[in-house]
């Protein structure tokens, strides 16, 4: 007579069968990729030249070369004012929205949510195209400074990353309200009521009674909008090119910059790495920070 | 709470980890977008697909409409269909696209337009034919119908043919007939000739005496102009002292005689003699059509080093009508330094047909590159596109040299030098503009050569550059 346990693992055998295509795909569409691609930066392999035929494993050459680059430095830079400035705008205006919103008439949550999710459904090549429209030097932005005459500025060239960061805050508000909406709804209205009771304000009961019941939710949310903020691209390529000079220039730009229009495949696969790394910090830190007590 | 902060941490890295193999990894699929639908063997037809930039303007643009009226008129056109497929992309974007489409036998196209500075780097990358079997019967190119700058254009570093230049570009020095005679460099109805650097300068000074509102000289000095800092002026100076920017073995040059005394004639224009434009209107991304456009016809400028395309702003339709442009200005060829051979130097670019190695059909489409190169078909394509063209019978027609400045631009070809094809060029010609902006806005030469000197070190690598 065959044990439970035996039965168990024949159980576990049947169902790890149906997860074999899954694996497959997996491995052939993810995996091989990803490993192929730590390989590639430890080569000189380029898109056309010499070494598109025959590239080489040239170790840690390409690494070496990012540490002495001061373009490589200064896009890490960029890179991380854009992703802290998105960081910030998104996930307090997201907040805040959504906590307004709170306890608001229906109607009220279905005129307001739709306009803010606007800028979220559009494909990111049409923000971008709001965006320039808006910060163009007789765009919306300009048009209305004028009309409380105040001087216009010059917003796409003269600050450069502030205009990027704001297309991106505005392009990505909405999903950060979207989370936190359903994490406010969650809060039971008892605490608060108790918070009430015992004489809090609502600072008070915002920082210390809400805040900490949506903390897991604050937490993934950061991590998704820090994961989607590294891989922007279209947007920064569109509005301005990575330029003016290099104002611009992040991770994801230098990367394309080097690996296809100078054809480095092998240094942009290794500026790729970096971005990888700097993805999988965050991500480590957020978690640490957040989750402190368990 | 363990479990969910492991799999957070898991998904985390797997989405960084998808975006950066998206970045790097995948390059072959981005070429699918420009001509999916090569079929190989469609009917009984075979297709021949043509591959080239296009701007934007589609049938309008003057290759498309060379290649429809060469399909139309030959004789083999029974046997194969055409596929025009033209990349819609910055000049950029272009090189990145056409090598991807390149290196895949499926999205390969059988004709393709290549930059001739580009074409070095697709030939060592083993994507273009090598054409010596065919060139060897085609008498033409035997026969010097084609500038032999052309033919070395595009011969790669093994010695052998891979592609048929079909248009040129050429650099000199344009000048304005009246106020240059006005100061006395010229009589009236005489072509300026200068024979070395000296005689540059001196035409300045006697502008500058007899027509002081007058900018003596203009060329492109700053890190905005980009590639035209690069090539129309640095280049044009350093290649007329004989030096160049590499060595025959792919080592930079990174100190020189001849780079000091290009650094020095431009100090000499910019800071000690103030021959040239103030440096807020030379320092600007419109530097080349200011002086294009306002400054030569307005009669505010005497001497500008540019390129045969500024001529274009000048016609009845162009941006800034001249009437008469081609007496009102004169065109001289840029000498070298100290009027040493080959007397004059101009810096050359250009395009070529190159058949793609992944081509199945090589033999019928270089019949069809020699029917496009036939000098009727070619007459008007060239003309339509505006630039200089690359055979010799070409260039003596009538409807060719009628355009002013053609026929001058044109013979320049016989002394042309090339960029130099290396894949680090681009990188570099970045380092040159700091250098050249650095001496134009007061940096000392010898300031502004060292950080030249770190400035390639650190793009090529400490064992790539060489001092002479």
């Amino acid at each position: 007579m065959k044990t439970a346990r035996e039965m168990s693992i024949r159980e576990e055998a049947r169902k790890s069968v149906l997860l074999i295509p899954a694996l497959v795909l997996l491995t052939a569409f993810f995996i091989v990729p990803i490993v192929l691609t730590v390989y590639y930066s430890f080569t000189n392999m380029a898109l056309t030249g010499a070494n598109a035929k025959n590239f080489q494993f040239v170790g840690l050459r390409n690494y070496k070369k990012m540490i002495t680059d001061p373009n490589m430095i200064k896009s890490v830079v960029n890179t991380l004012i854009f992703l802290v400035g998105s960081l910030i705008g998104q996930s307090v205006l997201g907040f805040l929205i959504a906590y307004f919103m709170r306890n608001k008439a229906k109607t009220f949550r279905s005129v307001v949510g739709p306009c803010i999710l606007a800028g979220w459904v559009m494909p990111e090549i049409v923000v971008s195209l709001c965006a320039l429209a808006f910060f163009d030097a007789n765009g919306t932005a300009n048009t209305i400074l004028q009309a409380v005459h105040i001087t216009p500025v010059k917003w796409i060239y003269g600050h450069p990353m502030l205009s990027i960061t704001v297309a991106n805050v505005w392009h990505g508000t909405a999903f950060s309200m979207l989370n936190y909406q359903s994490a406010l709804d969650n809060v039971s209205e008892d605490i608060e009521e108790q918070a009430r009771v015992d004489g809090a304000n609502r600072v008070q009961t915002l920082v210390r009674i809400i805040i900490p019941c949506i903390k897991d939710t604050i937490a993934t949310n950061t991590m998704l909008n820090t994961l989607s903020t590294l891989g922007v691209f279209g947007l920064i390529w569109a509005m301005t090119g990575g330029g003016p000079g290099n104002a611009t220039t992040t991770l994801p730009i230098y990367m394309y910059n080097q690996g296809l229009k100078n054809f480095q495949l092998g240094q942009g696969t290794a500026i790729g790495m970096v971005l990888l790394f700097v993805g999988a910090l965050c991500s480590i830190i957020y978690t640490k920070v957040l989750n402190t007590e368990d | 709470m363990k479990a969910k902060k492991v799999f957070s941490l898991f998904m985390a890295a797997v989405m960084t980890a998808g975006l950066a193999a998206c970045g790097g990894g995948d390059g072959g699929s981005n070429a699918s977008s420009a001509s999916e639908s090569k079929g190989k063997d469609s009917g009984k037809k075979q297709k021949l697909t043509f591959c080239f930039r296009d701007d934007g303007i589609g049938k309008e643009n003057a290759l498309w409409k060379w290649i429809d009226s060469a399909y139309d008129s030959w004789d083999k056109k029974d046997e194969v269909e055409l596929d025009v497929a033209p990349i819609t992309a910055s000049e950029g974007d272009y090189f990145t696209k056409v090598a991807l489409q390149l290196s895949d036998p499926s999205t390969c196209p059988d004709l393709v337009a290549e930059d001739t500075f580009q074409l070095p780097n697709d030939v060592s990358a083993g994507y273009l034919t090598n054409l010596d079997d065919y060139v060897k019967d085609y008498d033409d190119w035997q026969d010097g119908k084609y500038f032999e700058s052309m033919q070395k254009a595009v011969t790669g570093e093994d010695g052998s043919v891979y592609g048929i230049p079909y248009n040129s570009d050429t650099r000199g020095i344009f000048y304005n007939r009246e106020i240059m005679t006005t100061a006395g460099v010229i009589k009236e109805g005489q072509d300026w000739e200068p024979e070395n650097w000296d005689d540059i300068l001196d035409a300045c000074e006697k502008v500058k005496e007899k027509c002081p509102d007058v900018v003596p000289f203009w060329c492109n000095a700053g890190v905005a102009t980009g590639e035209a800092t690069s090539m129309q002026t640095y280049e044009m100076l350093l290649y007329g002292t004989g030096d160049r920017l590499i060595t025959d073995d792919g080592e930079w040059v990174v100190k020189s005689k001849g780079m000091e005394d290009s650094l020095k004639f431009l100090q000499d224009i910019y800071v000690n003699n103030e021959y040239g434009p103030s440096l807020d209107l030379v320092l600007n991304g419109q530097a080349s059509n200011t002086s294009a456009r306002e400054y030569l016809p307005e009669d505010k400028l005497a001497m500008s080093m540019d390129g045969i395309w500024i001529t274009g702003n000048w016609k009845d339709d162009g941006t800034s009508p001249v009437k008469d442009y081609g007496e009102k200005f004169g065109l001289a060829a840029m000498p070298t330094s100290k009027g040493q051979d080959p007397k004059t130097v101009t810096l050359a670019g250009g395009w070529a047909l190159s058949i793609p190695e992944n081509s199945d059909m090589k033999d019928i489409t270089f019949e069809f590159v020699k029917h496009m190169m036939e000098p009727d078909t070619y007459l008007k394509s060239i003309l339509q596109q505006g630039n200089i063209c690359t055979r010799t019978d070409v260039a003596e027609m009538d409807d060719y040299t009628k355009q002013p400045f053609f026929d001058e631009a044109t013979q320049f070809l016989k002394t042309a030098d090339f960029r130099p094809q290396n894949d680090q060029y681009s990188s570099v010609s970045t380092n040159i503009q700091t250098m050249v902006e650095s001496v134009v806005s007061g940096t000392s030469i010898k300031d502004a050569m060292t950080q030249y000197k770190a400035d390639v070190t650190r793009t090529v690598g400490d064992d790539e550059v060489t001092e002479q």
